[in-house]
């Protein structure tokens, strides 16, 4: 304890203290902040029936009404196709916990069984777009180049040129892209979730969608090379503005540091 | 050493290096000049190798963009890719990104020359924007050294637009993107905007000449400006010395240190080689400017997340938060909402660029400096530097407010209003806090002085008083610590002569006076101890 | 700016110590006399041979580890494959020659200047000099010769004198770097209505840009977003990055009954309407279009237009609202053009009134 006091003095003493300030203050966010996880898992779980129209009745209703045609808390669901709900149930989305500038992707808590029967309901109510078939979006065929300029064209703008994402107004954003099953892409292109718009196959035809998912899958998938080294997050100028301080100049002061600093002096006996 | 010897000598016995040297000694004079270098006092401080960071990474720009030249086409000419990065092939391309692939993908080493060119780069502009800061709060700008001042802060400028011409040859989506920008802010002046653009693009926007002529631009008129600016910044700092800290044994006319031969030859060229290495390093883990993932320019097309690289922030910031004004001009369109962003961008440089002429002029001081300032002992210069980094990071938050945005979960929105109201109060609050802190850590020198460092052991006097034993200072600290000067505010003096007459005050004198009672006045520095207060402490009732 | 005014007692006093390294006694300005610089203490390789050879063997294992590493570098660039990738965590799937040669690099040359570094902190003499300073201004003699010098030679020039010459030289010497001036005048052609002016005309297809299919408006449905570009445009002609430029369209469909602005229904066809898709700020093509909101973001300043009540600005830098094109359908059932923008597309400029 004695050594303890003889430096509190210290000239970076200070410093210490903001350091161990900052790990304490991050610990306590990283422990705290993601509270609250998904109450609604279990309630949902251990009410789960078969039957689209009574999974829907539980979970959908009151929000979106009892026969889909819509409430002020939710848009109406007829028309909008099993598509929609497939991608809205399958990535977690709905059932929505809490209103906010968007409804953001979490764990998904029906099977995909129930996925299907909710669709079925859903797609029951008025003709939308159906789930797409795995080799609708499967790399066959697939123009992986014409994929990457229509990716430039058509969705590059909200979700970033490799699709990291990006921000909108008001809070809103495109989310990354990454890890996104392909079946969920080509679902989000059809029916147009949320704020982003819809890409129908008048306008966007099923081949386009296909090089468009096979576009992400070469530069945003699990395999993508990043020839150069880390990819810094895939941000561009700022991380790597960020990147060039920290690590660059930091280091090399450390080094100036080192060069300028005094050598060790010989104990005087 | 007789003439004898000397012809002995010159007969062949001598080692080869001097008679080489002998020789151009006879051409070039350079004994004269090695006279005066060769064992030149250099002071070690880390702070002061941050010029050499910079120096260096030029170095390493001039090489790596040699090489680079050798396989660039700087061309805007429509191509169709064959080359190896598979999600491009068949792509319609300019010449420019074609070859920029190509490096990146079929020239051996060529991604890393590119990623040592552009990280250097980044770090170039990084470091000299440290290295003014240095000098700046340490007062290295004051006489002689204002000239060098301005080329430092002009080698910034030009840095800056030499890498912004630089990111842009590659004919990228994104650097298109930053083109596009700097076109429609060309289009915002009144008058000549339209003619400007149309002149610097050969037409209407984007054109078939731009990377051509940003070439040009970028790899001989900026640098070769710039070879020449740093040429004469190192010619300065040979000539005038280089500045030091106080401290014992240094005054204001000598300079304590090593010899240039061998220490600082050996310090400072294994400096050079420090920082090659660093940045090869950097260049073989992370990855910059990835041109092959954004794809070729098209006016139509855009990614989200567009910014300049990081030096340009402050101005993609203004242009950002700027509210959308545009006014009729009989008949003419005034775009406010972009011009007005144009103007403060060089405003702001300006600023600090012009800082040291108003401190010399408030001062009056026409003498050299050459001992350095601690920035607290200058408070109200100090806290126009904090002021300075404030408005500058503030706009760089808002050059960059859709990634804080998304990665913060904030609105963008938000973030453009904290910028608006921030680019005004932010500066005023820093100011204000950090000549507080300057003046708060001026007293505790005072203290520090008077009293002795705190020991941080305690001891309990036998009336049951607990003090902190203090350490007194060492004669060296005592003389550190008090070594700064202290200016007295000027006056304007009396109104009126000796004779009663008026005197006329003018307006640019009362300013002065006023400028130099804020800088000097009671309220703005702290007396420095006096022998008396110190010897009236130390020999009365001890510690405490 | 004269110091004139500012009497010399506001000033401190000059630091006026003896040169070099000697001892300063204390004066009214600096309190605690100067100890002079203090004695030199030897390093351990100062003191110690052993310590000196340790030393001596680290500087040249730095320098041999460089040379080491640059032949690796060399090894790296024949063995290496340019199109090898490898993982490397926590790099990822990088290029395995990048990696190569950049690590030998670094390696090689950070090396060297480690080892220099060394050498001068431990090996070389460490004793701190004091070197003296000489103002840098001259002593008032040169300065009276430099100027008594200049006056003979300007006096001998006649310059003064001969008012005539000197007038004709300094008009001559401003005349002559017009020439250069005139000579950019051709780097491009004046504007002219160049920018007033878009490929769009009356009667022209709206093009799908990803399909390159004139579009119909049943292809258009709510909630949709579609890029076009005028009829005939194609990507391979020699023109077409300048006129896409101007002429990208975005192309949306809103409830006839959810658009507030008079003009827009107007223009539009069955809700259908076509915005230009270049911002009018600085020109970024803006297309972050919130199909719940109606607002379209700009992604390079963040201007938000209300497509649904004239594009007007709602939020950020831009000035004015994004020009519409008036569309209809033609006998076959196609979108079409009903003429040119009404107003220049794009970021504004003095001339577009």
């Amino acid at each position: 304890m004695k050594k303890l006091s003889a430096r509190r003095r210290h000239p970076l003493a200070a410093l210490v203290v903001l350091l161990l300030a900052l790990a304490c203050t991050g610990g306590l966010y990283a422990a705290f902040a993601p509270a609250g996880k998904a109450q609604a898992d279990e309630t949902a779980q251990s009410l789960a029936i078969d039957e689209g129209k009574k999974l829907y009745a539980v979970g959908c209703a009151s929000c979106h009404g009892t026969g889909g045609q819509g409430t002020s808390d939710g848009p109406s669901l007829v028309g909008v196709g099993a598509a929609a709900v497939d991608f809205q149930v399958g990535t977690g989305r709905m059932p929505a916990q809490q209103p906010g500038a968007q409804v953001p992707k979490k764990k998904v808590i029906y099977s995909q069984a129930e996925i299907d029967q909710l669709a079925a309901y859903i797609a029951s109510l008025g003709a939308g777009p159906a789930v797409p078939s795995a080799e609708k979006y499967g790399p066959e065929g697939a123009d992986i180049a014409n994929g990457g300029e229509l990716f430039r064209n058509n969705c590059a703008q909200c979700h970033n040129f490799t699709g990291k994402g990006g921000a909108l107004t008001h809070g809103k954003y495109a989310p990354s892209l990454e890890g996104v099953d392909p079946k969920h892409i080509y679902e989000a292109m059809l029916t147009g979730p949320q704020n982003m718009p819809s890409f129908p196959d008048t306008t966007l035809s099923e081949q386009n969608k296909k090089d468009i998912i096979a576009y992400l899958d070469a530069v945003n998938g699990d395999d993508t090379e990043s020839p150069g080294g880390l990819s810094l997050g895939g941000l561009g100028p700022v991380s790597e503005g960020l990147f060039a301080w920290v690590f660059g100049l930091g280091a090399l002061i450390a080094v100036a540091v080192w060069v300028a600093a005094r050598t060790a002096k010989a104990k005087k006996s | 050493m007789s003439t004898a010897a000397n012809e002995t000598r010159s007969r062949g016995k001598a080692p080869a290096g001097e008679r080489v040297a002998d020789w151009a000694d006879g051409r070039l004079g350079i004994y004269s000049l090695a006279k005066a270098n060769m064992r030149k006092i250099f002071p070690d401080h880390w702070s002061f190798m941050l010029g050499e960071v910079c120096l260096y990474s030029f170095v390493i720009i001039i090489l790596t963009g040699v090489y680079l030249t050798l396989f660039f086409h700087p061309s805007m000419n429509e191509v169709t890719y064959h080359g190896s990065y598979v999600p491009l092939q068949g792509q319609l391309m300019s010449e420019a990104y074609a070859s920029t692939l190509d490096i990146s993908f079929d020239v051996r080493g060529g991604l890393l020359i590119r990623q040592i060119h552009h990280w250097a780069a980044l770090i170039f502009l990084a470091g000299m924007f440290v290295h003014m800061m240095r000098v700046f709060f340490t007062g290295a700008f004051r006489k002689p050294r204002e000239i060098n001042w301005l080329f430092g802060f002009l080698l910034l400028v030009l840095g800056m637009f030499t890498g912004f011409t630089g990111y842009s040859l590659p004919d990228d989506l994104l650097s298109g993107t930053g083109i596009r920008f700097m076109e429609g802010a060309i289009l915002s002046v009144p008058i000549v905007g339209t003619y400007i653009s149309f002149f610097l693009f050969g037409g209407e926007f984007p054109g078939h000449d731009f990377v051509a002529r940003f070439y040009s631009i970028h790899i001989l008129l900026l640098p070769g400006i710039m070879l020449g600016l740093v040429v004469g910044h190192l010619i300065l700092v040979f000539y005038h010395k280089h500045t030091q800290f106080a401290g014992p044994g240094k005054t204001n006319k000598n300079v304590v240190g090593m010899p240039l031969l061998p220490v600082y030859m050996a310090k400072a060229g294994g400096f050079f080689f420090l920082v090659f290495g660093v940045i090869a390093a950097v260049s073989a883990i992370a990855t910059i400017n990835p041109i092959w993932a954004i794809g070729p320019y098209r006016p139509d097309q855009v990614s989200t997340g567009a910014q300049p690289d990081w030096y340009m922030g402050f101005s993609e910031g203004l242009i950002r938060v700027m509210p959308g004004w545009e006014i009729d001009f009989w008949g003419h369109t005034l775009v406010l909402g972009v011009f007005v962003p144009l103007l403060i961008f060089p405003l702001v440089l300006a600023s600090i660029a012009v800082y040291p002429f108003i401190e010399s002029w408030v001062t009056g001081d026409k003498r050299e400096h050459h001992i350095l300032d601690r920035p607290r002992n200058a408070p109200t210069r100090t806290a126009f530097g904090v002021a300075w980094l404030t408005v500058y990071f503030v706009l760089l938050i808002g050059g960059g407010n859709d990634l804080w945005a998304t990665h913060f979960h904030l609105s963008i929105n938000a973030i453009t209003w904290f910028v608006r109201i921030a680019f005004f109060v932010g500066p005023v609050l820093a100011f204000i806090a950090t000549k507080r802190i300057c003046l708060g850590l001026q007293r505790r020198d005072k203290e520090k002085v008077l009293h002795g460092r705190e020991s941080g052991i305690i001891k309990r006097l036998p009336h049951g008083e607990f003090i902190e034993v203090h350490e007194p200072l060492s004669q060296e600290q005592l003389h550190t610590l008090t070594a700064h000067e202290q200016y007295k505010p000027a006056e304007i003096g009396p109104t009126v002569d000796e004779n009663g007459v008026e005197r006329k005050v003018t307006g640019t004198q009362k300013l002065r006076a006023k400028l130099s009672e804020s800088y000097y006045g009671e309220d703005s520095q702290i007396a420095k101890p006096t022998v008396e207060e110190y010897k009236e402490i130390t020999s009365g009732h001890g510690h405490h | 700016m004269s110091s004139q005014d500012i009497p010399e007692e506001n000033l401190p006093a000059e630091q006026d110590a003896p040169h070099g390294a000697a001892a300063r006694p204390a004066d009214e300005q600096h309190p605690f006399a100067d100890p002079g610089l203090p004695p030199h203490e030897h390093r351990v390789q100062d003191i110690d041979e052993q310590a000196a050879k340790r030393s001596e063997r680290t500087v040249a294992l730095l320098f041999t580890l460089s040379m080491l590493a640059t032949i690796g570098f060399i090894a790296s660039f024949v063995a290496i494959p340019v199109d090898k990738s490898v993982y490397i965590w926590p790099l990822g799937h990088i290029s395995a020659l990048n990696f190569a040669l950049g690590m030998t690099l670094g390696v090689a040359l950070f090396a060297i200047g480690a080892g220099a570094v060394h050498w001068a902190r431990t090996l070389m003499s460490d004793e701190e000099v004091a070197d003296e300073r000489h103002p840098i201004e001259a002593p008032p003699e040169t300065r009276a010769k430099v100027h008594a010098d200049f006056k003979q030679g300007a006096k001998e020039s006649v310059i003064g004198r001969r008012k005539l010459i000197r007038n004709t030289m300094f008009g001559a010497l401003t005349l002559v770097p017009l020439s250069g001036v005139v000579l950019l005048r051709d780097l491009g052609p004046l504007p002219g209505t160049k920018l007033r002016h878009t490929l769009w005309s009356k009667g022209k297809l709206l093009v799908n840009m990803n399909t390159d299919e004139p579009l119909r408006p049943s292809d258009v449905a709510v909630g949709s977003l579609t890029f076009a570009k005028p009829e005939g445009l194609e990507e391979h002609d020699e023109e077409f990055m300048t006129e896409i430029a101007k002429a990208a369209l975005m192309i949306i469909r809103l409830e006839p009954d959810a658009i507030k602005d008079k003009r827009e229904l107007e223009w539009s066809h069955e809700g259908i309407v076509a915005y230009s898709k270049i911002c009018t700020h600085v020109g970024c093509p803006i297309s972050l279009y919130e199909q719940q909101t109606h607002h379209a973001l700009c992604p390079c300043h963040q201007s938000t237009f209300d497509l649904a009540d004239g594009a007007r600005v709602i939020f950020g830098p831009a000035g004015h609202a994004l020009p519409q094109l008036r569309i209809g359908v033609n006998d076959e059932g196609y979108l079409e053009a009903l003429g040119d923008f009404e107003e220049p597309v794009g970021p504004a400029f003095w001339e577009r009134g």
